[in-house]
């Protein structure tokens, strides 16, 4: 069998790729060396009869991926809040964003009537924002030196938009991008409660704290598509955390593709400067004119590739990504024991009420040291797909920053891991009451952990931060924004590509246009 | 002449390096033009003050390199007193005993490098050709009125075309890294290059000089190129002193500028500015004097200009709230110390010839990235940094004139003391923060303690409450993405205008700020004289 | 201040009237003598002894060895033998030189790279994902060039087994009881070895040297009479020639090696190499440039100076500025390099034309200052080299 097109890695972004080329008559291999399909989004299996997505985020379904991929049938469910922040104390209230502005400021009256006053406008502000990144999410980065003339009119597509945003917004929507999150807060609210929930939502899968630059940009990319009225939450999938994978898996292998899972790819072959086909493991060779990979970009390029077909500055910009990979995540299997669930984790929830904790979490991590009180989200998949956890169980996810990937003059091992898990469950069972003695499973996964279960170079699911220096046209390295590596035939369709993380795929589709403009 | 009838056509409130400049530029064009400058010197950062007998101090501003190589040539400032005399090197010792130099010489800089890295010491060749280009690039937008992109006037489309011209021609690449620069720490920008920790660190300090930032701050980088812009129209290294300290430079400013006909008063503060409606009509000083003009023009920093100066409830609302979150957040202060000997660094083991070489020079303390982050930590949290970042030079080396024969004066730039310490500035914390000053300097020179003859210890608060800046920024507000170029200070009022006819903006708190530069100065007055 | 050689000790109280000059960081004799004259001669006639220390070296072993050199350099590393030496350029991803220099198998796993510039961040670049050790060596290896016809007489009688050492290969030998390294080697285009030593025995090779050397007429020499012979041979210099593509700092500083005359480097057919495509497209389509020797027409040249009341006037040295080269009054490039050559009597450049100039034979006009007036002398496009003995490889 010989195939038109090999594709690394069977995750949201792979798969659109396959589903995509499949349509349009291409004989498509994708190759995963996970046992399952799905990539992060796949559920964890920590404990018998526990599975535990790592993310809370859905991530984006953006119309292009959808019209593109004929999607009819995924049923999205949408948020009823953003998230909550535990505020602690005898009565463990809740400060919960709901997505309905007006409620969300009543909520937010008991702290502060000021920010109450605020928070719709607010809001909207920000929706209106991040609808311009929607737009930029849906095309090929255009850069400076850009002469097609498709781009420049898509370009001049989001130029429309950003002016049609008027005067102030337009200023306004410039002067915040690069801002550190912390005086886009301090700006405009006085409650640290409530501050600290947009810091923290800002602060998601990168190293920093909220008063570096650039994090409100973090914010912003992770709102893009989220229902009006959210800062943070988006549409989920009724069918489970994995349902868009498996939608699109059974849309590709309906179009002819064929998914093998289980198959790790040692080496992308290279021929005279040209993909000549894929060598998995097991040493046998698949021969395609084209590769997709959705492999982060450092394995893709340096692992994979043998570097003498590489320019070494191109090398060398590559291994200049920053991934750092700072999350950590610890898995709860919870009993039915525990009390006032329903209320508690209704909304993913933030144990962070000030952001002077979140800035001196990230301190640590600037050292190659594990936060000492790190910043915990907690996140109860079973709320939206029980067949997860046993019935009447549950299964909560905390995620932990920070937890460096790359510890200073240490390594990472079980000890560490364990006092980690040791230390979040006294972090949570101090806010909520009666968590502790409801878990029956916990199990860590580290920053380590993530690399090998998921394949992800530093456990970084972003495949590169999401810093102001690593977006657009500078994403994966500057001048290679257009999906097509220097090796010919070989392509980067995951989220190391604009538009990144959390956009479903979002890099596969845009990837999967470069192969068939291409040929 | 009485109170009542003095009239000019032009009026600058401050007489610090902007201000001279615009007056000078104003004068030049014809403008019966006045400075009026509330202290008893002029320079406002830039002042050369006699501390202690004998002994002369750059009080503030110590260095100088950025200064526009056109405003030199235009207000002919050598033949007022300019002159530059070049600092030879930078030393930083290390915490293994060792030290870390570079020198003016390109060969012997590679050299020494190599001793600690040989990887660094090929960088540094191509970082230098980079960053020359990356200056060049930056260059014009230095020289341009900052359009607003989303404007639809005519002459911003004209200037965002012209930018957007001016980026394309950079190419790509270049392009690329100049967006980097913009956008990146100073200290992981310098991880692309470097590997040997002590030369990323000094390189970055360059990054962090006046801003309340962290070598791993993003935002940085743009800090650590402002500070290159001095090499652009230089030698190699064109940081140096000017003779007679900085405050020679003002004064060779305004002697060109009264050599041109203005008229420059010291002591003479301005209490507010004159508001006829929707014009200002002239200021009123501290005594009760009303001087009359057609052009008011501040140079002070924007808090100043458009909430003390005038009445806040004049301008715009989206104005006032811009000038309310402009940040300035002073976060270094100065220590001056008048010495009866040469401080031995221990670093360099007594050599003689290399001492008085290195002396010559400048002195980094910032021995890893580390060091210099946890400065910052300290000071994000409230605190004066108990190991903090410093630049030393000992400007009687090179200026004998400086202090008494065989004397010295030293001056030491530190980071970070912040303006909102906790429980704010006092005497005894201030006492404090010298004394960690010194401290720390003690470990690298121990004899310096024994040195001291005197010592001037400045706060923010003290920058502040001498020179008027507010929070003590020496740049008249951070240099921060979202307050540089369209949006500096404000979006919509980043063209040296104000929302009252005849009411400008010339300080270091418009495009493109910070530094002895004057080019927000020069900007100002061309664009007033444009308008008028 | 700038570093010394292994061999400063013996060649500081030889440069007799302080012409020293700088080279890469090094201290080193532009003359022994006040001008030139005698030291040239040497290499023509006799043999002189250059101390070329400064050279940048670097000792590549390991597993990837020879990889890593030829996915760097345009030659064909992976079939260089041991004791073979390659002259080589080489180049970024664009096929523009970055350096030249030579790469000699030591022995199986070991190879030096020499260059004139500093290449170790380079080779680091190159070597990602290799098994490979790079050590510079430049400190530590000291370097003497001994050229002309007498050298390999003189060469053995210093006790050097040099006797069958062909053209562009290396032997590890012994000159007195110091071992060395010996390879037919230089930059003068004639008769010549060039020796590598370790530092601390430098001066014990030298005094060898000179010694032996001194019956057979042997003459320390500096960079000027080495400038006069190369450009004679017709060799480029780095930064004279042509710019490294690293520190250019413009598009039309850079150049590839079929501009500069090295176009016999490139072997496009070998395993891959940076600039490889770069160069397959620039040999399938032409090149925008070629690099020629220009004689200058001497009689012209007289003429140009008569006609201001004039004798013609050369400088004993080389010159290494640009000169504006044109053809029927267009400026078709420029010359970078020239020299009266005391051999051959005639007045040589090296020069930089736009394509369809550089035939041998085609009638051009150089730019001469003639009393502070520009003006044109003939010129006429020469096969390089200008000068080339059948001894330089027998």
């Amino acid at each position: 069998m010989t195939y038109d097109v090999v594709v690394i890695g069977a995750g949201p972004n792979g798969l659109t790729t396959a589903a995509l080329l499949a349509k349009k008559g291409r004989r498509v291999l994708v190759v995963e060396r996970a046992d399952e399909i799905g990539g992060h989004t796949r559920a964890v299996e920590f404990a018998s009869g526990f599975r535990a997505p790592i993310t809370d985020d859905a991530g984006w379904l953006s119309p292009s991926v959808t019209k593109a991929l004929g999607l009819r049938d995924l049923k999205a469910v949408a948020p009823s809040a953003s998230m909550s922040v535990a505020q602690g104390g005898a009565d463990s209230d809740f400060l919960v964003l709901s997505t309905n502005p007006r409620t969300a400021a009543d909520n937010i009256r008991k702290l502060s009537a000021r920010d109450a006053s605020r928070w719709p406008a607010f809001v909207e502000r920000m929706n209106r924002f991040a609808s311009v990144l929607a737009d930029l999410y849906q095309l090929v980065p255009p850069d400076i030196d850009t002469t097609s003339i498709g781009e420049l009119a898509s370009l001049a597509g989001v130029a429309r938009k950003l002016r049609g945003l008027g005067r102030d917004d337009m200023t306004e929507f410039l002067r915040v991008m690069p801002m550190p999150v912390q005086d886009l807060v301090d700006d405009m609210f006085e409650n640290e409660t409530l501050r600290s929930a947009l810091a923290s939502a800002a602060l998601r899968d990168i190293r920093q704290g909220p008063r570096s630059a650039g994090t409100t940009f973090n914010l912003l990319h992770y709102m893009v598509g989220a229902p009006r009225g959210s800062v943070r939450a988006r549409n989920w999938f009724a069918d489970g955390p994995d349902a868009f994978a498996t939608t699109v898996a059974g849309i590709a292998r309906q179009h002819g593709a064929e998914i093998r899972t289980g198959a790790a790819v040692d080496a992308i072959t290279v021929a005279d400067y040209r993909v000549s086909g894929v060598r998995l493991s097991d040493g046998s060779e698949i021969a395609a004119s084209v590769v997709v990979s959705t492999a982060d970009p450092k394995r893709t390029l340096l692992d994979l590739v043998d570097t003498v077909w590489l320019d070494p500055e191109f090398t060398l910009a590559v291994s200049n990504i920053k991934l750092r990979g700072a999350t950590a995540y610890v898995l709860f299997g919870v009993s039915s024991q525990m009390e006032d669930a329903e209320r508690t984790f209704a909304t993913p929830v933030s144990l962070t009420t000030d952001s002077v904790s979140l800035e001196k979490a990230a301190d640590a991590a600037k050292y190659g040291e594990v936060s000492n009180e790190p910043h915990v989200e907690l996140f109860c998949p079973t709320m939206r797909w029980p067949q997860l956890a046993p019935a009447g169980s549950h299964v909560v996810v905390a995620r932990v920053q920070f937890a460096p990937y790359a510890l200073k003059n240490a390594e990472w091992n079980d000890d560490r891991a364990c006092a980690l898990m040791n230390q979040v469950s006294a972090r949570i069972a101090a806010v909520i009451p009666g968590f502790e003695e409801s878990v029956v499973h916990r199990a860590v996964l580290t920053p380590r952990d993530v690399e090998s279960k998921f394949g992800l170079t530093e456990g970084a699911v972003t495949q590169g931060e999401l810093t102001l220096d690593q977006i657009l046209f500078m994403r994966p390295v500057p001048s290679w924004g257009h999906y097509r590596m220097p090796v010919d035939g070989l392509l980067l369709g995951g989220a190391g590509a604009h538009p990144g993380p959390g956009v479903l795929g979002g890099a596969g589709y845009l990837a999967a246009r470069a192969v068939l403009r291409g040929s | 002449m009485s109170p009542a009838t003095q009239r000019y056509d032009a009026i600058i409130i401050g007489g610090g390096h902007n201000g001279l400049v615009a007056a000078a530029y104003l004068a030049k064009a014809g403008k019966k033009t006045l400075v009026l400058e509330r202290r008893h010197v002029l320079g406002g950062a830039a002042v050369t003050e006699e501390m202690h007998p004998g002994f002369k101090f750059s009080v503030f501003s110590y260095v100088v390199s950025l200064l526009r190589p056109e405003i030199i040539r235009d207000l002919d400032l050598p033949a007022h007193g300019l002159q530059i005399l070049p600092l030879e090197s930078t030393v930083t010792p290390l915490d293994n005993g060792d030290y870390l130099a570079g020198w003016a010489d390109p060969d012997e800089t590679r050299r020494e490098y190599y001793r600690h890295s040989p990887a660094d010491a090929e960088a540094a060749i191509r970082f230098g050709h980079l960053m020359h280009h990356m200056a060049m690039a930056v260059k014009p937008i230095l020289g341009m009125v900052p359009p607003d992109p989303a404007s639809l006037s005519p002459a911003d489309l004209k200037g965002l075309l012209k930018l957007g011209k001016h980026f394309r021609s950079l190419g790509a690449d270049k392009f690329h890294e100049l967006y980097k620069l913009m956008t990146m720490s100073s200290a992981d920008y310098l991880d692309e290059w470097y590997e040997f920790d002590p030369l990323k660190a000094t390189k970055s300090a360059s990054g962090i000089i006046g801003t309340f930032l962290g070598p791993r701050s993003p935002g940085s980088a743009y800090v650590l190129l402002h500070h290159y812009m001095g090499e652009i129209d230089g030698a190699f290294r064109a940081w140096g002193f000017q003779k007679g300290g900085t405050g020679a430079i003002s004064n060779s400013i305004a002697n060109a500028a009264r050599a041109f006909g203005a008229e420059i008063r010291t002591e003479a503060g301005v209490e507010h500015v004159i508001v006829r409606g929707e014009t200002a009509t002239g200021v009123v000083l501290a005594n009760g004097d009303e001087i009359y003009a057609p052009l008011v023009v501040s140079s002070l920093d924007p808090r100043l200009t458009f909430t003390r100066l005038i009445n806040p409830t004049l301008l715009p609302d989206d104005l006032v709230e811009g000038v309310r979150r402009y940040k300035f957040r002073g976060s270094s202060g100065k220590v001056n110390l008048a010495l009866d000997g040469l401080p031995d660094f221990t670093c360099l083991k007594g050599d003689r010839e290399l001492t008085l070489r290195a002396l010559r020079g400048a002195f980094s303390i910032s021995p890893s990235v580390e060091y210099l982050e946890r400065a910052y930590d300290d000071a994000k949290y409230g605190q004066f940094s108990r190991h903090p970042y410093m630049d030393i030079v000992i400007p009687s080396m090179i200026d004998p004139g400086m202090a008494p024969p065989g004397k010295h004066v030293m001056s030491i730039f530190v980071q970070y003391a912040p303006h909102n310490v906790t429980d704010g500035w006092n005497d005894a914390k201030r006492e404090a923060f010298g004394n960690a000053v010194i401290k720390t300097l003690s470990r690298y020179a121990p004899n310096i303690e024994s040195l001291i003859l005197h010592k001037q210890v400045l706060t923010p608060h003290d920058i502040e409450r001498i020179t008027g800046l507010s929070e003590g920024n020496i740049f008249q507000g951070e240099l921060a993405l979202h307050q540089l170029f369209f949006l500096r200070p404000v979006p919509e009022w980043a063209k040296y205008r104000t929302p009252l006819h005849g009411y400008w903006q010339c300080g270091a708190g418009t495009h493109p700020g910070g530094g002895i530069m004057g080019a927000s100065g020069r900007l100002a007055a061309q664009e007033i004289l444009r308008a008028s | 201040m700038l570093a010394e050689t292994p061999f400063h000790a013996r060649t500081a109280p030889l440069v007799r009237a302080q012409t020293w000059r700088r080279w890469a960081g090094h201290q080193v004799a532009s003359a022994y003598d006040p001008h030139p004259d005698r030291e040239y001669a040497a290499i023509r006639s006799s043999a002189a002894l250059f101390d070329v220390s400064p050279l940048k070296k670097y000792l590549i072993t390991g597993r990837d060895a020879a990889r890593l050199l030829d996915r760097m350099v345009t030659r064909d590393v992976m079939k260089c033998a041991v004791g073979q030496v390659l002259y080589t350029p080489w180049c970024d991803i664009h096929g523009k030189v970055v350096d030249d220099g030579t790469v000699s198998r030591l022995d199986d796993g070991t190879f030096r790279l020499t260059s004139a510039e500093p290449n170790y961040r380079w080779l680091e670049m190159n070597a990602r994902g290799m098994s490979v050790t790079i050590e510079e060596v430049s400190d530590t290896v000291g370097a003497l060039a001994l050229q002309g016809p007498l050298s390999r007489t003189i060469l053995q009688q210093a006790g050097a087994d040099v006797a069958n050492l062909k053209y562009f290969r290396l032997t590890h030998t012994k000159i007195g009881q110091t071992p060395v390294t010996v390879s037919r080697t230089g930059y003068t285009g004639d008769l010549g070895f060039e020796i590598w030593v370790d530092r601390p025995r430098g001066v014990a090779v030298w005094d060898t040297l000179m010694d032996v050397g001194a019956r057979y007429g042997i003459v320390p020499a500096g960079i000027w009479a080495l400038d006069i012979a190369r450009i004679e041979a017709g060799l480029i210099m780095l930064d004279v020639d042509y710019f490294s593509s690293h520190h250019a700092l413009i598009e039309d500083q850079k150049s590839s090696p079929y501009e500069i005359n090295l176009g016999w480097t490139v072997n496009d057919t070998k395993g891959p190499f940076n600039g490889q495509r770069a160069l397959r497209a620039e040999k399938q389509r032409g090149s925008a440039w070629n690099f020629v020797g220009l004689e200058v027409d001497w009689p012209s040249f007289e003429t140009l100076h008569l006609a201001r009341g004039l004798a013609p006037r050369i400088p004993n040295i080389a010159w290494r500025s640009s000169a504006p080269v044109y053809k029927g009054g267009k400026q078709v490039g420029y010359a970078t390099s020239g020299t009266w050559s005391p051999m051959l009597k005639r007045y040589l450049a090296l020069a930089h034309l736009q394509t369809p100039n550089g035939t041998p034979g085609t009638d051009l006009e150089m730019e001469i200052t003639v009393e502070h007036r520009r003006n044109r002398a003939k010129a006429t496009v020469h096969k390089l080299p200008f000068f080339d003995p059948p001894r330089k490889r027998a």
